[in-house]
């Protein structure tokens, strides 16, 4: 952690040691280093528990791997449980290769099988031979980083627990003096004991606790920082996600409003809208709600906006929760958009899934990774309101805070599509308008409009811009059409809305461009 | 090469020199005596277990091997690459090499009872169901 020149905290720094004054090591887990400040306490003794796959292993191999790779730290890992080879083919499915890394002397593991059926006890004896097999796998490639997993092992391995807790003790204290780095796994134990055997009694400078549950037949992944001795450090339960491309943190709101605030405008898509916007269109790097109740066009407006972006030569990451991606073309292809050609061109990407198929925070993670890999500039969620329906308000909520200050750090203009309800057409249904930058409503208006040549009345769509911060906007509410040319404003000039508000008038259509 | 201990050799100075590569040279076998026993006991230092071990299977090997056995003593301080090999963890670790199977006894060897039973000398009781 970096002082931020604020001269208050510096006259802080003289008084009480802070954070600064333990050296950290990353893990190169994504987030859990912003998390933990920089990482888990150098040179001492990290405990990682959490119950059975809820990720130990991965998380302690990735932290080896990325100590290899990124920081030229050598790691030796001493497995109780897996063989080299088991080790090497789950780190395969993440893209490492470990038997490389061995043959570089970057990376060394040592299996120690501990068999009971083989051990026959007679008398007085210690772990010494651990400690051998530890030092010289240390010296050997010169590690700086440590793994031992898991370590509990030796409980059920070997007969005395009273030898094993006592050598365990001087194992860990021991370890300090090796100048290495240290992670030690265990098993979480019932009724909410962190590790069966009592093991964060010894490991008192950071606990990290693993945690999968699942609620609702949805499973949610969790990691908290129990404890970290010496540091500051973010205490809440943070989503993690654990797939194919290993495991990442998704850290919330930590880094607070500090987003920079951008003059720079973007086009909705829309010529009409982007004049009721002060005649540029969004604000970059701002976040857009479009609430509607059924059938009012949030997606048509939504996919102008992608297809603005594109024609701009921008990238769009679009997430679908509501439909296939291949209904998406065809429908936006009917109101004349041709998405289909971005895609191909590698500007467009549209991930579409069920809100169902994980918890709000595999979502959150899954988005986080997607844009991270993607590098859109525009990001469209279409519609954010199924989510609801796999979380209560308040756990969408937080959500959306944390993907708007993701999005925002990541200089993206994002818009969300949200359902409202007829009714209570004001109160989006997840309270997060206050969220959002620019608020847009789309209604059926209670007025008739006519169309000059038609001889029935037709109900008509409006728009009307409830709120866009930093700009001045029309407060009017403005009808539109849908065609097969894509949205249309209908401006009507000051007669034409009278006669609206007067609700029996006829008025002849204009069509805005 | 480790030093190899016959059962007349005394004292337990587990004394040890490399010879680069780290590996056990395979046992011989002398045509006029035949070694049905060979054990291995692993140490790490001179410590009082260390010790104990030693001179407990000294005069367990005495009584029931008859001079037909070979001691060789492997100080892990030394050579700590060879804990690897035979999965040692906790010292002292006696480990039976020939005949096979192989066995491990963990621990000073106090327990002569057990010791017996660890090396298949005397028909365990309590774990016959299993042998």
């Amino acid at each position: 952690m970096k002082n931020n020149g604020n001269p208050r905290i510096k006259t802080a720094d003289k008084r009480l040691p802070q954070q600064e004054f333990v050296r950290k090591t990353p893990t190169g887990t994504e987030g859990l280093d912003e998390i933990t400040r920089g990482g888990i306490p150098s040179g001492r003794n990290t405990l990682v528990c959490g119950g059975a796959g809820s990720g130990k292993t991965l998380f302690a191999m990735k932290y080896l791997c990325c100590g290899a790779f990124e920081y030229g730290e050598p790691g030796l890992c001493i497995s109780f449980e897996e063989n080299s080879e088991e080790l090497a083919q789950n780190m395969a499915s993440l893209g490492y290769d470990l038997s490389a890394l061995e043959k570089k002397k970057v990376l060394a593991i040592d299996h120690v099988q501990i068999a009971r059926h083989e051990f026959e006890e007679t008398g007085e004896y210690d772990l010494s031979g651990l400690f051998v097999r530890i030092e010289h796998g240390i010296r050997s490639i010169g590690a700086k980083r440590l793994v031992l997993d898991t370590v509990e092992v030796l409980f059920t391995g070997l007969p005395n627990e009273a030898i094993v807790r006592s050598e365990l003790r001087r194992l860990f204290r021991w370890l300090k003096e090796q100048g290495v780095t240290t992670i030690i796994t265990a098993e979480t134990g019932p009724r909410g004991s962190l590790t069966r055997h009592g093991l964060e009694e010894y490991v008192a400078d950071c606990v990290i606790l693993l945690d999968h549950r699942v609620s609702e037949q949805v499973s949610t992944r969790r990691l908290r920082i129990v404890k970290y001795r010496g540091s500051a450090h973010g205490t809440n339960e943070f989503p993690f996600l654990l797939d194919e491309s290993g495991l990442s943190v998704v850290p919330i709101t930590s880094v607070g409003l500090t987003h920079q605030a951008s003059t720079d405008r973007v086009s909705s898509g829309i010529p009409g809208l982007d004049r009721m916007l002060g005649g540029k269109g969004f604000f970059r790097n701002s976040s857009i709600l479009i609430s509607g109740t059924a059938g009012t066009g949030k997606s048509s407006f939504a996919a102008h906006f992608a297809n603005a972006a594109a024609e701009r030569g921008e990238r769009c990451l679009y997430f679908a929760f509501e439909e296939s991606p291949s209904q998406i073309l065809r429908n936006m292809r009917s109101v004349g958009l041709d998405l289909e050609q971005w895609m191909d061109r590698g500007l467009l990407r549209i991930e579409a899934s069920r809100p169902t198929s994980t918890g709000l925070e595999g979502h959150l993670a899954r988005m986080h990774r997607d844009i991270s890999a993607f590098k859109p500039v525009i990001v469209v969620v279409d519609p954010i309101t199924n989510l609801v329906s796999i979380g209560d308000s308040p756990a969408v909520k937080s959500m959306l805070t944390r993907l708007i200050d993701f999005l925002k750090m990541k200089n993206i203009t994002a818009m969300f599509t949200n359902l409202t309800v007829k009714g209570m057409v004001e109160e989006t249904s997840v309270g997060i308008s206050s969220l959002m930058d620019t608020w847009i409503l789309l209604r059926e208006m209670d007025i008739l409009v006519r169309d000059v040549s038609a001889s029935a009345p037709e109900r008509q769509r409006a728009i009307h811009l409830l709120k866009s911060r930093g700009m001045a906007h029309s407060r009017k509410m403005e009808p539109f059409e849908i065609t097969d040319s894509g949205i249309h404003m209908l401006f009507l000039d000051g007669r034409q809305r009278n006669m609206a508000q007067g609700s029996e008038s006829r008025w002849a259509r204009k069509r805005a461009r | 090469m480790k030093k190899k201990r016959t059962s007349k050799s005394g004292g337990v100075r587990a004394r040890s020199s490399r010879n680069g590569n780290g590996e056990t040279k395979p046992s011989v076998k002398r045509a006029d005596e035949p070694m049905e026993w060979e054990l291995r006991l692993y140490v790490a230092g001179n410590t009082p277990n260390s010790i104990a071990a030693f001179s407990n299977l000294q005069q367990i090997c005495e009584k029931h091997m008859g001079g037909r056995y070979r001691i060789e003593i492997v100080d892990l301080f030394e050579n700590p690459q060879l804990a690897r090999g035979d999965q040692i963890i906790a010292v002292p670790t006696l480990v039976r090499r020939l005949p096979t199977p192989i066995k491990k006894i963990i621990g000073d060897l106090s327990n002569t009872e057990r010791v017996l039973v660890g090396l298949d000398l005397k028909p365990a009781r309590s774990f016959a169901a299993r042998r």
